[in-house]
């Protein structure tokens, strides 16, 4: 009998024994729990490593000797890069899936609130509110997205850098349906400008914190800086302040029901992302060699960012008495955001308590608290 | 209802065009004022101006429509399984599905990283929807690819060679040469990288012999697997083309960038030749069953796709623009496959070196004879003996081929593209920074000392990459016994002895070598025993190495 000749009938799983013939899953790889989960088996080791798999190192530099990929790209350390799992799991297909439906769900609404004429019916006050502030704050989600866009690039493993990627996708998706959105409701309410929104952003001095803080996130060099900045210390105290603490509070006392579902998926965007965020900072704040310098610098990293949030949230007060129904309050919605970030900061091991606002006294400008509050 | 009438006209809104939807995507973006921001990816060239998209797409349109080709794929997999796929695939074809699959994740998610650097480089915000569309559809690529080959791990009959997949992708020979074209998206000169070589070349030309030609192949061999993903992959190609074309006109605007753009279309043309053709014209070629002489050959595909759809109708109009092309390179591409035998030496030197491979090549038979005779006249001449030498070693117990007395010389590397330089009358040497080193032809050469250098032709290019690493894979084991450094790499069956690699397609454990078939032989590095020749011997070994080898009958 010929080699030829012993060729299984079937090539079909099973159709033969021979050793190896039951080797059914990755192997190179230490799955978090007792099997691999299917995120897993797609994303580990993608990315190689000299320190892994990669026997002749990375064989193109930059022109300075950079390799391909490197540690020096953060100034935080790890024993083990390859330890981080994104808890959201997120592979190409739920990240299709998840973002088809809420596109999907968003044009719902949509349609159907205009199908019943309802932006015709939005407080006029609060038509003001979508046009200018609405309007800015689609920027701030754009500025996030293309600074995650630009950090993915740098993360020593591939699933530090896939977690930042779905994340800038979410937040360039969030930006964009705010945009559309306000066009097409726009378009049903009549003399609606869509300029108002980024000249607000550009020059109304309610947003010109909120633009200093995503400027610096986008200039940070350190693209950890960078995840850590978005959602440990902006999406805390500005994002969701913003989008909670005010939109979706607010919106239904003013005949709005659609902004707050458009807005409602950043928020969940924003829980999957956080979960990410934490996860990685908790790991590298627990590294038994580089904990404690990884602590002191996000700590650094805290004091600056959070000390731009904080004054970016304090100078939006006012939008809180724009709407004609005032369904909540600034103080309130600040100190949830308050509570929102040292809760984050104690789930990772850093302090990031702030100081309380002081009391508000009836009549009190609102100017007169945000200066007492960033003191 | 009255007629004309539908659902769709009763329940849908009036929306907002798609060339306003994306103009108001676009103005989402402004210049901070309050920091600037750094440029982290490092250029040579100058871009002043915005690129413009020319699909006008937005997200909320492309996350459905991606969903919906996912469905396709996921649904034609589980139909594939119920069809009982894999009783009638050709083994032949899914073993190459080892090597390819473990190479092209890295490439893609290098593609999704390199977005980063595009969206930062280009002036405005017109085309950072369309990046933002790449980077997530490479992505996307990246883990369905990683997705299939799970797949064919958990139903194809040898699992072996699958399961260590991205390990072996780290330690082998021949993905190396894969490694060399996904670092080459992301790292050096960011418009070199990213917009020229994945993008103008690459996605523009290779991927189709990359993902339209294989599949068909794939297809033939009762593979409906591998077409249904690929095809689906390269759905999204368009759009990466169109990306890539748009950055380039902005490229292209400033005088002081041409010189820079002849170099690096001349570099990326010529790498992306030696590495896709290598690869997937060996797969294709040579991982089939499928010998019906009316379909194309490699040489043929090639001349469709790369030579008249993409250097007549994408390259040559560069030209009016001032860049100048290297027609001869395109020409002699073309001839190192249809003249110069260029795939089927490489096919010849992966046999070569099976024992070293992570998955099995079996012996060509008298019907693969017969094809290539008549796609390649002269091809038996040149070939044929070595097959059969190759079929009869395929024995356990045999010499390994690579040591047999057949007259082949295992050929050096190339230090550019990492492929061997098999096409012997073009191989050449060249000192740089007071070390020797080989290639495959002048153009290799040309491309490590003079492109791939802190300048060119008089201009500072600092940004430009450079070559690194261990870059020669038989420098890592020489002097090493054969059984060694098929441990090290971790290349062996659960067992702990007998080899993945196999030269053949049984699946009788008795047919199969294990390392104490292969153990008493060593690894040399060709490089280095050039480098301790004297000039002289190196002289009359190059000239001999030039003169090629004539395989002898074992």
């Amino acid at each position: 009998m010929t080699m030829q000749e012993t060729i299984a009938a079937s090539a079909a799983a099973g159709a033969k024994v021979f050793p190896g013939s039951d080797s059914r899953r990755y192997n190179y790889f230490e799955p978090k729990g007792r099997k691999a989960t299917h995120y897993e088996d797609v994303t580990v080791d993608v990315q190689p490593d000299p320190e892994r798999y990669l026997l002749q190192n990375w064989i193109i530099s930059f022109g300075d000797g950079t390799p391909t990929y490197s540690k020096d790209w953060t100034a935080l350390k790890c024993t083990d890069w390859h330890g981080y799992r994104a808890p959201d799991q997120e592979w190409e297909r739920t990240h299709y899936q998840r973002q088809s439906t809420i596109v999907g769900m968003i044009q719902n609404v949509v349609e159907n609130a205009r199908r019943a004429g309802a932006p015709q019916r939005f407080d006029r006050a609060w038509v003001a509110v979508l046009q200018n502030h609405v309007g800015a704050f689609k920027h701030a989600e754009y500025g996030l997205g293309t600074a995650l866009m630009r950090a993915q690039r740098y993360g020593y493993t591939q699933m530090v850098n896939n977690a930042i990627l779905t994340n800038a996708s979410y937040k360039l998706r969030f930006a964009q349906d705010l945009t559309l959105y306000l066009a097409e409701v726009g378009s049903d309410i009549g003399n609606f400008d869509l300029d108002a929104g980024k000249a607000h952003w550009l020059d109304d001095p309610i947003w010109q914190p909120c633009r200093e803080a995503v400027e610096h996130i986008r200039a940070a060099t350190d693209f950890l800086e960078q995840y850590f900045a978005v959602n440990l210390v902006f999406e805390p105290l500005v994002g969701e302040l913003f989008r909670s603490g005010f939109v979706m509070q607010v919106a239904a006392a003013q005949n709005d029901f659609s902004t707050p579902s458009v807005i409602s998926a950043a928020e969940a965007d924003y829980e999957r992302n956080l979960a990410n965020a934490v996860e990685l900072f908790a790991l590298l704040l627990r590294d038994p060699a580089h904990g404690e310098d990884n602590r002191t610098m996000l700590q650094s990293w805290f004091t600056h960012h959070g000390g731009l949030a904080v004054k970016a949230a304090l100078q939006l007060q006012p939008l809180w008495s724009l709407p004609r129904v005032k369904a909540a309050s600034f103080a309130e919605a600040f100190e949830r955001a308050r509570g929102r970030v040292a809760a984050i900061g104690r789930e990772i091991g850093i302090d990031a308590d702030l100081p309380a606002l002081p009391p508000v006294e009836v009549g009190q400008p609102a100017a007169a608290v945000t200066d007492a509050a960033a003191e | 209802m009255p007629d004309g009438l539908t659902l769709n006209k009763i329940t849908s809104q009036k929306g907002i065009g798609i060339t306003e939807a994306a103009r108001r995507v676009a103005d989402l973006g402004w210049t901070p004022s309050y920091v600037k921001e750094a440029m982290s990816f490092p250029t040579d060239y100058k871009i002043s101006k915005a690129p413009r998209d020319p699909m006008k797409q937005v997200l909320r349109s492309y996350f459905p429509m991606q969903e919906e080709k996912d469905n396709r794929v996921y649904g034609a997999l589980d139909a594939a399984l119920r069809g009982d796929m894999f009783r009638n695939v050709e083994p032949r074809w899914i073993e190459w599905m080892k090597l390819f699959l473990a190479i092209i994740p890295f490439p893609e998610i290098s593609a999704a990283r390199s977005m980063a650097t595009l969206g930062q480089l280009a002036p405005g915000d017109d085309l950072r929807t369309g990046f933002t569309m790449q980077m997530i559809d490479e992505f996307r690529h990246s883990t369905i690819q990683m997705n299939l080959k799970k797949w064919y791990m958990e139903n194809y009959i040898d699992p072996a060679g699958f399961d260590i997949t991205e390990k072996a992708f780290g330690k082998c020979y021949a993905t190396t040469i894969g490694r060399q074209f996904g670092e080459a998206f992301l790292t050096g000169d960011a418009i070199t990288a990213s917009n020229i070589y994945l993008q103008v070349v690459a996605e523009t030309a290779f991927t189709n012999t990359l993902f339209v030609a294989m599949p068909s192949e794939a297809a033939r061999n009762g593979d409906y697997a591998l077409p249904t993903v690929f095809l689906s992959v390269q759905s999204d190609e368009s759009r990466h083309i169109g990306n890539g074309h748009s950055m380039l006109m902005s490229v292209l605007k400033e005088p002081d960038n041409h010189l820079l753009l002849e170099r690096d279309i001349r570099y990326s043309f010529w790498q992306n030749h030696m590495i896709v053709d290598a690869a997937i014209g060996t797969i294709i070629e040579y991982g089939t069953k499928h010998r019906d002489k009316n379909k194309e050959s490699y040489a043929e595909l090639w001349h469709r796709w790369i030579f008249e759809d993409y250097y007549r109708t994408y390259l040559l109009p560069l030209e009016k623009y001032g860049i100048k092309i290297h027609h001869d390179d395109v020409h002699e591409a073309f001839d190192s496959i249809v003249k110069k035998n260029y795939v089927h030496k490489i096919a010849q030197f992966f046999s070569a070196g099976w024992w070293a491979n992570f998955w099995r090549i079996e012996a060509m038979t008298e019907r693969d004879f017969e094809w290539f005779e008549s796609k390649y006249p002269g091809w038996y001449d040149e070939f044929g003996i070595w097959w059969e030498n190759y079929a009869k070693l395929s024995k356990p117990g045999s010499v390994p081929i690579t040591f047999a007395d057949t007259g082949y010389v295992y050929p050096h590397r190339c230090w550019s593209s990492l492929v061997p330089c098999v096409i012997r009358e073009d191989f050449t040497t060249d000192e740089v920074d007071g070390e020797l080193f080989t290639y495959a032809s002048e153009v290799d050469r040309w491309t490590h000392k003079e492109a791939f250098a802190a300048e060119y032709q008089g201009r500072p290019t600092p940004a430009m990459g450079r070559f690194s690493g261990r870059r020669q894979w038989e420098e890592v084991y020489d002097g090493w016994d054969l059984a060694d450094a098929i441990q090290d790499m971790g290349f062996v069956r659960p067992d702990g002895k007998t080899l993945i690699a196999q030269p053949h397609l049984s699946f009788e454990e008795k047919d199969m070598w294990t390392l104490d078939h292969v153990r008493g032989h060593t690894i040399r590095s060709p490089l280095l025993a050039l480098r301790e020749m004297t000039p002289q011997q190196r002289q009359a070994h190059v000239e001999e190495y030039r003169k090629g080898f004539k395989i002898r009958r074992v």
